[in-house]
């Protein structure tokens, strides 16, 4: 098999958190894609659409079809980006019936990670060791609007070594939300404690999740807090190979 | 924000006792609400949401041919008609009323509409009582508060709370078992009911070709509200219709079971007007007050006039993270939670609360559990569009403004948007994986000053992915 894919590894993996991106790649190529980064991709926009910039919100997402539209396919570490552009563009685009149809014709073609591996490519397990007790984060957009839920869980289950406990908030809102966050920073941190406690009480060494940005929200929490859990994407997951 | 909804929230986060409080209820609400949709099968609860939508739909496109034909079918049974077009209206219709029956004691079951148009504190200042019969509603009038829930009124409140108000106000011995609680506001109620002279109720549906009002409740205030005193006024808003008394069922099914996990309420009253020749009960005038009050504003609007639709369950409160920490009263209206973020500024202005449509981490739990299917958080990303296409016509938040322009066009510029990232590594002041607790003074500004309130920062890293992808496909170090 040999899926060509085009990464899009997000803003925030790029400027943050490239382990992430590197981690995807790999796990990608192991299981015999061919894997390439379109070096003029950015961000899908989602930033300023969801606070409300929708013309800002347009003028990037045009640039991301612009980047994009010949892919075969596009793989993105977050639930959260993928929904932006196979859920929102044509929202975003609904008096621009050019671009409209320009997102239309790529969304098929733009996967979030799990997906991928599970529904295009048809594997659950990629081969990793990883000695852990983890507990899973359903990111929201994963979950409720790309309807993410059991995937990920598999795909943790086969990897040699892991145990997964579930959270009893696994579904709740971490209190990222973009710019939710900043606008609204008590709120945010309200909500992010619940979920701490939840992650606490499961006794898990680390958090996993489809999205970089719940796990910059909770890994700031779990620092803040002193308290020595991880936080780890499902790519770094399943990435780990093992080492002797 | 205002400042008013700015101190609250932050009193309510500071409160341990009102966190557990609110918490936990809605979170009791959460848990019977997932059970009675196992009970009658997911699938099943799936197809009543989406008849239970187009019925909605279908309706209030229509809706000006139904609420003729109600108008017609209450009409011919001596149902008073009235049409009100704001709360004012409404209150000087019930006070003119008042005084022309010379009544003195209202009583009054529960009913957003009411709370909407603060009609229980203008009846008072006009000098009559009216009294609250519902126990939530009654325990928060005690108190001088407002709801803090749409449906469960006082669940803000403890029962160690509510001890202390009955024995403050009414007199009566500290009682801390909600049972007994029970009977001491029944007692009192029960001689409220035997001598008012009007009874006000809301009413949760309107099916125009029968010509009913339905209230369902669970403590019987309402039926005694409309049936023991000689007037009984109903004050609806417009969107309450629906068409046949055969959409009822779907529509009953729906609200039990997502605002209390109950398949049924107690009590539903099909009230089709006054007491007849023969019968030995009911009032002898009805009234039915049909209020507008904005509502046809929104009706105007086709892509968010699905916010009609809402039939006041309060399952998106009970779902809402941030419903779960500020509570009700952090909100500026008595519609509190994801549906008051999306009607308050839709009834009072975009720019008037602009916090609200913010006010969300569009996690979506509100539209997956809403029994009409309103998908709240496309609404509050409508109204967050409004709310900058109004900020740019009065030419405020400007810094906002400039910030996004500057970062599209950034965006759209990948040189510069490398050349960018290079700046933020300046941040940095500390080296290796630690995640930052401050950052020097000049940088420890807006959105960085905010997020580092709640929690660490990550520190950015040595190279990009971009930089790192580079040498990785340049046989550099890897």
């Amino acid at each position: 098999m040999s899926v060509r894919v085009s990464l899009f590894v997000t803003c925030i993996v790029d400027q943050l958190f490239p382990k992430i991106g590197l981690a995807m790649a790999d796990v990608l190529e192991r299981v015999g894609c061919r894997v390439d980064f379109p070096e003029d991709q950015t961000c899908c926009g989602q930033p300023a659409y969801n606070s409300g910039y929708r013309r800002e919100a347009a003028q990037v997402a045009r640039h991301f079809l612009r980047v994009f539209e010949n892919a075969d396919y596009v793989v993105v570490p977050s639930g959260s980006c993928t929904s932006m552009i196979t859920h929102h563009y044509e929202d975003l685009f609904r008096k621009d019936p050019e671009w409209a149809e320009r997102a239309r014709r790529l969304a098929p073609r733009v996967w979030e990670f799990s997906q991928f591996l599970l529904e295009v490519l048809k594997i659950d397990d990629v081969g990793a060791h990883l000695k852990k007790v983890v507990t899973y984060h359903d990111s929201c957009h994963a979950l409720r609007e790309l309807k993410i839920h059991d995937g990920p869980r598999r795909l943790l289950q086969r990897v040699r070594g892991l145990e997964l406990r579930e959270m009893d908030t696994a579904g709740e809102c971490c209190g990222f939300g973009g710019t939710f966050s900043v606008k609204l920073p008590e709120i945010s941190g309200a909500m992010l404690q619940v979920k701490l406690a939840s992650i606490l009480r499961t006794g898990a060494e680390a958090v996993v999740s489809v999205d970089a940005s719940c796990l910059m929200q909770i890994r700031g929490a779990l620092s803040r807090a002193g308290v020595p859990v991880q936080t780890l994407h499902l790519a770094e997951v399943l990435a780990s190979r093992e080492r002797n | 924000m205002s400042p008013s909804s700015l101190v609250q929230i932050r009193q309510t986060l500071a409160d341990p006792g009102l966190q557990a409080a609110i918490y936990s209820s809605t979170g009791r609400l959460v848990e019977k609400r997932r059970q009675a949709v196992v009970d009658s099968d997911p699938a099943e609860f799936e197809r009543w949401r989406e008849q239970a939508r187009e019925i909605k739909k279908h309706t209030l496109e229509n809706l000006d041919f139904y609420l003729e034909r109600l108008e017609e079918r209450l009409t011919a049974r001596g149902v008073k008609v009235l049409w009100a077009k704001d709360g004012g209206e409404v209150v000087d219709f019930v006070i003119r009323l008042a005084r022309e029956k010379n009544a003195r004691l209202i009583v009054k079951s529960k009913s957003m509409t009411t709370e909407e148009i603060h009609l229980t504190d203008r009846l008072q200042e006009a000098g009559l009582e009216a009294l609250e019969t519902d126990l939530g509603e009654y325990i928060v009038q005690l108190a001088g508060q407002r709801p803090s829930h749409i449906v469960a009124p006082a669940l803000h409140l403890t029962r160690y709370q509510i001890g202390d108000l009955f024995h403050e106000r009414l007199g009566v011995e500290r009682e801390v078992v909600p049972e007994k609680q029970t009977l001491i506001a029944r007692r009192t109620l029960r001689e409220k009911f035997l001598a008012a002279d009007i009874g006000i109720t809301g009413a949760n549906f309107l099916v125009a070709e029968a010509g009913l009002v339905v209230v369902v409740e669970n403590e019987g205030n309402a039926r005694l509200s409309s049936s023991i005193p000689r007037v009984h006024i109903v004050i609806a808003g417009i969107e309450k219709l629906i068409p046949r008394t055969a959409d009822l069922a779907v529509f009953l099914k729906l609200l039990g079971r997502s605002a209390t996990g109950q398949p049924l309420t107690v009590y539903t009253s099909l009230l089709s007007g006054p007491r007849r020749p023969g019968e030995i009960d009911g009032p002898e005038e009805v009234y039915l007050i049909l209020l507008d009050n904005g509502r046809t504003r929104l009706l105007a609007d086709r892509a968010k006039r699905q916010s009609l639709y809402c039939i006041r369950c309060g399952a998106c409160l009970n779902h809402c993270p941030v419903y779960r920490k500020i509570g009700g009263h952090s909100y500026p209206w008595v519609y509190s939670g994801p549906i008051g973020a999306i009607i308050t500024p839709q009834f009072h202005g975009v720019l008037e609360e602009a916090w609200l449509p913010y006010a969300s981490s569009l996690c979506g739990a509100c539209a997956e559990v809403c029994p009409v299917k309103i998908d709240i958080p496309q609404i509050l990303l409508d109204l967050r569009w409004e709310s900058v296409k109004a900020k740019v016509r009065e030419n405020s938040s400007r810094l906002e403004r400039w910030a996004f322009g500057v970062w599209a066009w950034v965006m759209c510029h990948p040189r510069i948007y490398e050349l960018a990232s290079l700046f933020s590594s300046a941040i940095t002041t500390s080296e290796g994986d630690g995640w930052l607790k401050s950052v020097p003074a000049p940088f420890n500004i807006g959105p960085i000053r905010n997020w580092l309130s709640q929690r660490d920062l990550p520190p950015p890293p040595a190279k990009t992915f971009r930089q790192l992808w580079r040498e990785r496909s340049g046989g550099g170090p890897s």
